[in-house]
């Protein structure tokens, strides 16, 4: 009797054909403990709580090959008037030709596989502690088979002169990527990430991407993702982040379309006088579906989180947001904002909020509100009346509801970038 | 200027305005006053074209347009404003965003060159002295945490920056302290011209001491009952409502 294949067998017998025999031992192992998990796990249905409004079946269902491409143009995906070091990402793999990095001391930055056969005191430390989990078969999936990625790691007290823009590419059609990056703030350091998650060409490509982001004692880590894929492409991503003392972390995720989009976020707090800031706007358009999961873990006292999730919805698309917070017992005196607002601009558009508190502590100021709806017609009347049609009156107000959600994005030009954006899906 | 014709309308099938007639001309001052649930928010609602109320019967023609066939956006680009009772607030619009675009909306409408940055800015300066409304707040959100009086100077500084033909003031007084209210009447008074003209909305006569009208109308019932000069308001604070009623009963 010869066992029938299972989906999750199809997947992992296509990346399997990977070789990484290159890779020192240490990564091979980490490869090898992350295979056995799989042996144990199974794609997630929608009776799994976590995964209960987002449907991967279109995803698991397909046949993906893992493609390596030479050069790409990469002009379009450049945000106008950044200075920025560029780094490309095609499917999954690093184009060191298309980089270009300004180097300054303090600052190591190569791709994984580089930093994999050199690696630094904090790549040892860091790589791969973040992402011990068993529980998320796409976090382990990219565990086991992670082509290639970006590691970025500032030395103690180093201020990163530029910020570092990955421009993380898909081309071709039933393309699987799956890059792995590795950001490490030391004591006391400054950097600033973008990453661009675009499509070239071809269609239903499937990204699952994984993120480690270390924020030591008084550093400050800013990663801001933009995911802008026109077509039917999938994309499941996730951040590891876990912060040190006095440390300050901020994420800006700006979701403009996706066939299927899921970002899991994973915030451990793991000491005290932290600032955690995560805002993230989702514009959900044709048949769009956009899962935020996002997780904050205040595991100590003293501490500050923020979160703002904004999503417009229109035609038949749907968004998810469900926002975990913890305060641990030991975690007084923290302060936990969260909030998700949504606008609903057709019938059948939908949204799916769920905001969860676990409090332990007594001491604590935590917050949650959730609101869903269609714009205010009152305020619409009211523009109208002083002359504006009501066409531009709708989409005043929506730029202003959506530009509110990325305030905390401190890079200038990558600001105007979104806004633009914001504007132009907004002005017709 | 405007001139309403036996308007009837409802809403939700139930008629509040039972035959309007009330003509306006060019640099009149107007006041309708009457007793609540008379029909006075309807009138202006229905004038500045809210949807949830139909109009069932009449006309009501504008400088020669049929009013009633406009858009909102279209009769406030013809002349027409309403300062709200109750002024919305709408965050993360910016007042002075919003009313630069209001303006060049209506110069477009009006085949007329868009406001250059220099000239707005100095009418912005000019028109918010007049109502002495902060130039902080001009820079904030539309409303956004303003008080109750500073959202009625917003509404007449709005006015002030459209120029409009015909502007009607519903109930601006409500809410107001006599110091605020002396600062919106002042504000009105100033931009009435020969050209213009004004329909004031309220309850009370006490604005009508500052904002001096041409005619008094009493709303009752969906209708105009009583028409006259400026001591009717008088004589109607003295007597009361009741003292209408008790005229249209016999």
């Amino acid at each position: 009797m010869i066992a029938e294949l299972t989906k999750k067998d199809i997947m992992i017998e296509a990346l399997a054909r990977i070789d990484f025999s290159n890779e020192p031992q240490f990564a091979q192992e980490l490869r090898n403990s992350a295979k056995t998990d799989l042996a144990n796990m199974e794609f997630p249905t929608t009776k799994k709580e976590y995964w209960k409004y987002t449907r991967v079946g279109k995803i698991i269902n397909k046949t993906y090959t893992t493609q390596q491409v030479d050069t790409v143009d990469i002009t379009p995906y450049l945000i106008p008037n950044l200075d920025a070091n560029i780094l490309v990402l095609v499917n999954g793999f690093y184009i060191e030709s298309l980089s270009q990095i300004t180097t300054q001391e303090g600052i190591t930055v190569s791709s994984l596989s580089q930093v994999k056969n050199n690696a630094t005191e904090g790549f040892s430390k860091h790589f791969g502690t973040y992402s011990n989990c068993n529980q998320e078969i796409f976090l382990v999936l990219n565990n086991a088979f992670h082509t290639d990625g970006i590691f970025i790691e500032a030395a103690k007290n180093t201020v990163a002169e530029k910020p570092y823009h990955i421009i993380n590419i898909t081309t071709g059609t039933n393309v699987i990527a799956q890059s792995r990056n590795l950001i490490i703030g030391n004591v006391g350091a400054q950097v600033k990430v973008i990453e661009s998650f675009v499509n070239l060409s071809g269609n239903e490509n499937f990204v699952n991407n994984a993120t480690e982001i270390f924020v030591d004692e008084n550093a400050n880590v800013e990663y801001n993702k933009i995911q802008d894929k026109e077509g039917d492409h999938y994309h499941i991503s996730s951040e590891q982040v876990y912060q040190e003392a006095n440390s300050n972390f901020t994420i800006n995720t700006a979701t403009f379309n996706g066939a299927i989009v899921r970002n899991n976020l994973n915030i451990v707090v793991d000491a005290s006088n932290c600032e955690t800031n995560l805002s993230g706007l989702y514009l959900g358009k044709n048949s769009d579906h956009i899962d935020n999961h996002t997780v904050v873990d205040h595991k100590q006292p003293h501490c500050n989180s923020n979160e703002v999730y904004k999503g417009v919805l229109d035609d038949k698309s749907t968004g998810v947001f469900n926002g975990k917070v913890f305060v641990r017992q030991a975690a007084q005196i923290t302060n936990a904002f969260q909030q998700n607002n949504n606008i609903l601009l057709s019938d059948d558009a939908n949204v799916n909020s769920k905001p969860e508190l676990e409090i332990y502590a007594d001491d604590v100021k935590c917050s949650h509100g959730s609101t869903t709806g269609q714009i205010d017609e009152e305020a619409i009347f009211y523009l109208q009346s002083r002359g504006i049609s009501k066409r531009n009156a709708i989409n005043l107000m929506i730029n202003a509801f959506a530009k509110d959600a990325l305030e905390n994005i401190s890079i200038e030009a990558l600001a105007e970038y979104v806004d633009a954006k914001i504007e132009e899906r907004f002005t017709k | 200027m405007l001139k309403i014709e036996n308007l009837h309308a409802s809403i939700e099938d139930k008629e509040i305005l039972k035959g309007i007639n009330l003509e306006i001309k060019p640099g009149e001052v107007h006041a309708i006053m009457g007793p609540n649930g008379s029909g006075k928010s309807t009138l202006s609602s229905v004038l500045a074209g809210r949807e949830e109320y139909e109009v069932t019967e009449g006309k009501v023609d504008f400088e020669g347009t049929d009013l009633l066939e406009l858009a909102p956006e279209e009769r406030a680009n013809e002349g027409l404003f309403l300062a709200f009772q109750y002024p919305v607030e709408i965050p993360g619009v910016s007042n002075i965003n919003f009313l630069k675009t209001a303006i060049n909306e209506k110069r477009a409408y009006n085949n007329q060159d868009a406001v250059t940055a220099k000239e707005f800015l100095g009418m912005v300066k000019e028109k918010s002295a007049l109502v002495e409304l902060d130039s902080k707040l001009a820079n904030r959100s539309v409303n956004e945490g303003f008080s109750g009086g500073e959202k009625k100077r917003n509404e007449i500084f709005q006015m002030a920056m459209l120029e409009p033909k015909l502007s009607i003031l519903d109930e601006t007084d409500s809410g107001l302290d006599i110091d605020a209210l002396r600062i919106v009447a002042n504000g009105v008074n100033k931009l009435k011209s020969e050209n213009n003209a004004t329909v004031v909305i309220t309850h009370y006569q006490r604005l009508l001491d500052y904002i001096v009208p041409d005619y008094v109308h009493v709303l009752y019932n969906g209708k105009i009952v009583k028409s006259g000069t400026k001591e009717l308001a008088l004589e109607l604070e003295e007597k009361g409502y009741d003292w209408i009623k008790e005229e249209i009963a016999q």
